[in-house]
Parts: structure tokens; sequence; C-alpha cells
């Protein structure tokens, strides 16, 4: 099951987007493979623990369901730089989403947070892709309920633009300027069976989204605005 | 799932999986220093009861306040009931209250069928209890527990034996375990005296025995219901200790079942009735922590009943998926 960030709403549209848009093939277009989405993962694990001098305080929490993979595989890296083990856990946002009015309800996904809890701590949420912002908004009031961090900041593998929030990724694996009418996918090997970044086209013109019923699995989540 | 839930015969398989998928994490939020989530913002549940009761009110009432939803308690004493209102006329004022949830409990059984099928309202309906018919959420919880105890998360209880002991005929708790928990795959055995037995029992989806010590030993659980004296109007059995002796849980009845097994209750218990206070007050009976569970049941019915734009859809598919992805 793949999860489709697609989107068919939002303020801007870039019109740069808009012309590269048409000369992309039909076929979803690897944008990453696997071994660049290992070096992206190594970067940004070298850069958070840059800017948080050590990460001794850090704790990731991935965002389900494909953010919590990175997440997991981000401390891993963390843990190799660092020599300590990292605290990762996941935070799911479906009960905090602006959306779920107009949509049956999903079924949840699972929050874990690691032992020690958030308070006092530097969270970095990971997620695969920052489209909307609405998420990332979500799971902002998520996090307000399950502690005090002393910061938060976002990660994200690829930022596909087209904010309908004030928010910007701290870490992000690739800026990917697209039009609203194509989608990105992220699959990962947890998930999907393989690591790839795929950029596609809408399959229809209408404004439904064909994965917007493709079971809880599948859309546990996702960062469009209008799903 | 269906727009009410009036039944637990209305519940699939996978929709049963996916309310107790859904408790299962709505349980955490227990565990937060903030138990309280905005999913039900702006919605209206209204607790219509009709008759007495103590936890189950509290327990939709706490489930509904967790998601932020709006509780208006409704009881028949002190109500306008009191002075002839009808069922219909109380349900079109609640209408135009603008409920979005009706949770109701009556004496009658099929109140509330009536309620969700007349076309009165635009809610949904939950049952919460019908004269001796059903209590769906009861089940639910019900099933959680020995979820938790004996198969795990994401699991039915395929093959699971459960046993339950009593007053059949008068229990709303026991019709709907026995449709519930044979949707999930257990084998179910009432045991009670032939008089507590209610007429056409041979056609539920279950075994039936007399003798209480035969199936003991075969048991992963065992369900002792409450001997419902206010709607006995008749002799059912000779005297309270000829039925403790016979069908109620002691320490040595106990001490018979196999080690991995837990005694449930529904509650409100009598104590020295059908299970003495050694046996209520060992670690093996669950009657509190189906307390607990029961807000984390309501919460997941809530939230699949009124948390979209239209039921929650349980796919099988879905379900299936959640759980390989738990089996990694």
């Amino acid at each position: 099951m793949v999860e489709n960030h697609s989107s068919t709403a939002g303020p801007t549209g870039a019109a740069q987007a808009q012309a590269a848009a048409a000369d992309l093939p039909a076929p979803a277009r690897p944008v990453l493979e696997a071994p660049d989405i290992a070096r992206v993962l190594t970067r940004i694990a070298h850069e958070i623990v840059e800017r948080a001098k050590g990460a001794d305080d850090v704790v990731l929490l991935g965002i389900p369901t494909r953010g919590v993979f990175l997440a997991r595989r981000l401390a891993d890296k963390l843990t190799g730089i660092t020599g300590r083990p990292t605290q990762v856990g996941s935070l799911d946002i479906t009960m905090y989403r602006d959306d779920l009015r107009l949509h049956p309800p999903r079924a949840l996904a699972r929050t874990e947070i690691p032992g020690d809890g958030v308070d006092g701590r530097l969270v970095v949420l990971v997620d695969d892709v920052l489209f909307s912002g609405r998420t990332i908004r979500a799971a902002l009031d998520a996090l307000g309920d399950i502690g005090r961090p002393r910061a938060v900041q976002l990660a994200v593998l690829v930022d596909r633009g087209h904010r309908e929030l004030p928010i910007r990724a701290d870490y992000v694996g690739k800026n990917l300027p697209t039009s609203l009418r194509e989608t990105v996918k992220v699959l990962l090997a947890e998930e999907d069976g393989r690591d790839s970044v795929l950029l596609g086209q809408k399959e229809s013109r209408n404004d439904s989204r064909q994965d917007a019923h493709g079971g809880p699995g599948a859309d546990a989540r996702s960062d469009a605005p209008a799903r | 799932m269906k727009r009410h839930l009036i039944s637990a015969a209305d519940l699939t398989r996978d929709d049963a999986l996916l309310v107790l998928d859904t408790a299962e994490e709505m349980a955490r939020v227990a565990d937060r220093p903030i138990k309280k989530l905005p999913t039900l913002r702006g919605r209206t549940v209204v607790n219509l009861f009709f008759e007495d009761s103590t936890r189950t009110r509290i327990s939709f009432e706490a489930a509904a306040k967790r998601l932020s939803a709006d509780v208006i308690n409704f009881s028949a004493k002190g109500s306008s009931v009191s002075k002839g209102e009808s069922l219909k006329d109380t349900a079109l004022t609640l209408e135009a209250m603008g409920a979005d949830a009706v949770v109701i409990r009556h004496p009658s059984s099929g109140a509330p069928h009536r309620l969700a099928a007349s076309g009165w309202i635009n809610a949904s309906v939950v049952n919460a209890g019908d004269g001796t018919h059903e209590h769906p959420t009861q089940a639910l919880l019900d099933a959680f527990t020995l979820r938790r105890h004996l198969s795990g998360p994401g699991r039915d209880l395929n093959g699971r034996r459960i046993t339950v002991v009593g007053d059949v005929l008068h229990s709303r708790v026991a019709r709907s375990n026995v449709l519930l928990l044979t949707t999930l795959g257990a084998e179910v055995t009432l045991v009670a005296p032939p008089t507590l037995l209610p007429i056409g029992v041979e056609r539920w989806p279950c075994q039936v025995s007399y003798d209480l010590d035969a199936v003991l030993a075969k048991s992963d659980a065992v369900m002792m219901l409450r001997v419902q004296r206010e709607r006995m109007n008749a002799a059912f059995f000779p005297t309270e200790r000829e039925y403790a002796r016979r069908y109620g849980l002691d320490g040595l009845r106990m001490a018979a079942l196999p080690e991995h097994a837990i005694v449930m209750h529904p509650g409100p218990m009598n104590r020295g009735m059908e299970i003495t206070a050694e046996v209520a007050d060992s670690p093996r009976c669950t009657a509190v922590e189906q307390v607990a569970n029961g807000v984390s049941t309501r919460m997941a019915v809530l939230y699949l009943l009124l948390g979209g734009s239209e039921p929650a859809v349980a796919p099988a598919a879905a379900t299936a998926a959640t759980r390989t992805e738990e089996s990694k």
C-alpha cells in the first residue's frame, strides 16, 4: 500500500512547477533511490547532532506510518554518531486532525513516548513528506497534551512546498518543487519492500483522492489538506 | 460499522476488531497527564437513562468528556417522563437540542431499536442496556479484557473457551457476549439452572450446561453474572444458599480453573451469592479492570460512530494490514 501525498487545494500554485509538470512522463518517476535516502538520513543525523550540540536530550518522534520508520533509522544513525542510545518513539495525530469531519473515522496508529517523556527535552518530529503543514500543526497539538518539550524541531525526507500554515522544516532531505497536480509517494522497505521517492501525476482530474479510502494501513495520516 | 449500535450482532468480526484496536489506543490516553482528546469537540452526546445505572452512565460520560464532546445527562427520575411523556416526545426534544448521539438505557427490551428505526431522530443510537435484551458495549469491554489476558492486541479470540455462569434469563450481558465472543471466534458455554435459561437458548450459538464443576477445568475465562433479584417475580431457585453452592464461584472452584484463566464480573457483584469475597478480591478477578476498560471501549465506539463524516468503515484488508504491521 502506498501513501499518496497529493493535493487538490492550496493557496499557491508555483508557475515554474506547473511548467515542469508538463514535461513529466505519465508513470511515476523516482527522484530519490535507496542510496540517496540513506545518504540524506546520514546528513540529517549529523545536522541534528551539530545543532543540538551533541544530541544528549534529543527525542525523535516519528509520525505514522512512514515517519516512524524514518525516525527509527535516524535514531540508529544518531546512536552511531554519538555512541549513546537515542530516544525514539511515535506520535499518532489522527485524533488531532482538522479534517476529521470530511471522512469516516480512521483507525488509530500507535503513540509511543520513550520512557523519560518529552518534558524539557528537544523533540524532533520526523515525517516523510512536508506539504500543507496541517499534519505538523496537528502533531504540535498532540505533543502539547503529552508534555512540554524544551524545543520542537521538524525533520522531513521531502519538502514538496504548498504550505497552508506558517510551518517550516528544520532538516530537509530534499526540496522538491511540485505542482498540485503531482503526487509524491515515499516508499520505505519496512512498509513497502523497497526505498524510493516517486514523483507522479494525479490520475483523475476530479478533486476526490483515489487513496482517500485506501484504508488505515495506507492513509493513517497524510499531509494532504483535503482528504 | 452501522450508524447505530443496538445489538452485538450489528458488528462484523472486522468491526469488532476495529473497535477493540481503537480502544487499545484510547486506553493509552488514560496514562497521559492530559487525559483528553479534541476529537469530538462541538458534538453533543445525550445519556438517556430510564433505568438506574452507576458504572455504565459514568463510563459513557467519562468517555464522551475525554473526547471533548458536550454531555447532557438525562434520567427518567425528575424528568417529564415521570409526568407521562412518551419516548417519542422525549426523542423529539433531544433532536431539537441537537444531539449527535443518544446513549439509551431502558427497562423495555427493544426501546433503543425503536428509537433508532422510528425516524424520530437523526442521532446515532447506542444501546446501553435494554431490558433483558442486549448490552453491546459491555460485551465489547469484556472482549477487550479477554483479549488483553488471553490473546493480545490485534488478535481475535479464536478457540478460547469462555464460560458464562448464572442468571442468563434476565441478563442482557449474556446475550450480547454470546453473540460478540462467537463472532470473535470464541467458544461460549452457558451454565445456569434450567429455570434461569431463556426460551430458545438452544438456538443460540453456544453450548449449555447445568454443571459448573464439569466445565471449569476447560475454561480460559469464567464470567459470573449477577442474580437479578429485582427482575425476579417468581421462585427460580429454592434458596440463595442452594444457588450459591451449585452455581456460585468460591475459592475451591477457582482453584479448579486452569492457571491462566481469569474470573470476570460485569458488576454490581452480589458477594456471597454468585461470587465469594475471596474470589472477588483475588488478583484473578478482573471486575475493576473491566470498569477501566469500559471507558476506553466506549471512547472507541463514540469515536468510530461520531468522529467523522459517517461511521467508520472496517474493510477486511485494513484490519489485516494493521495486524501484519504489528507482527513484524
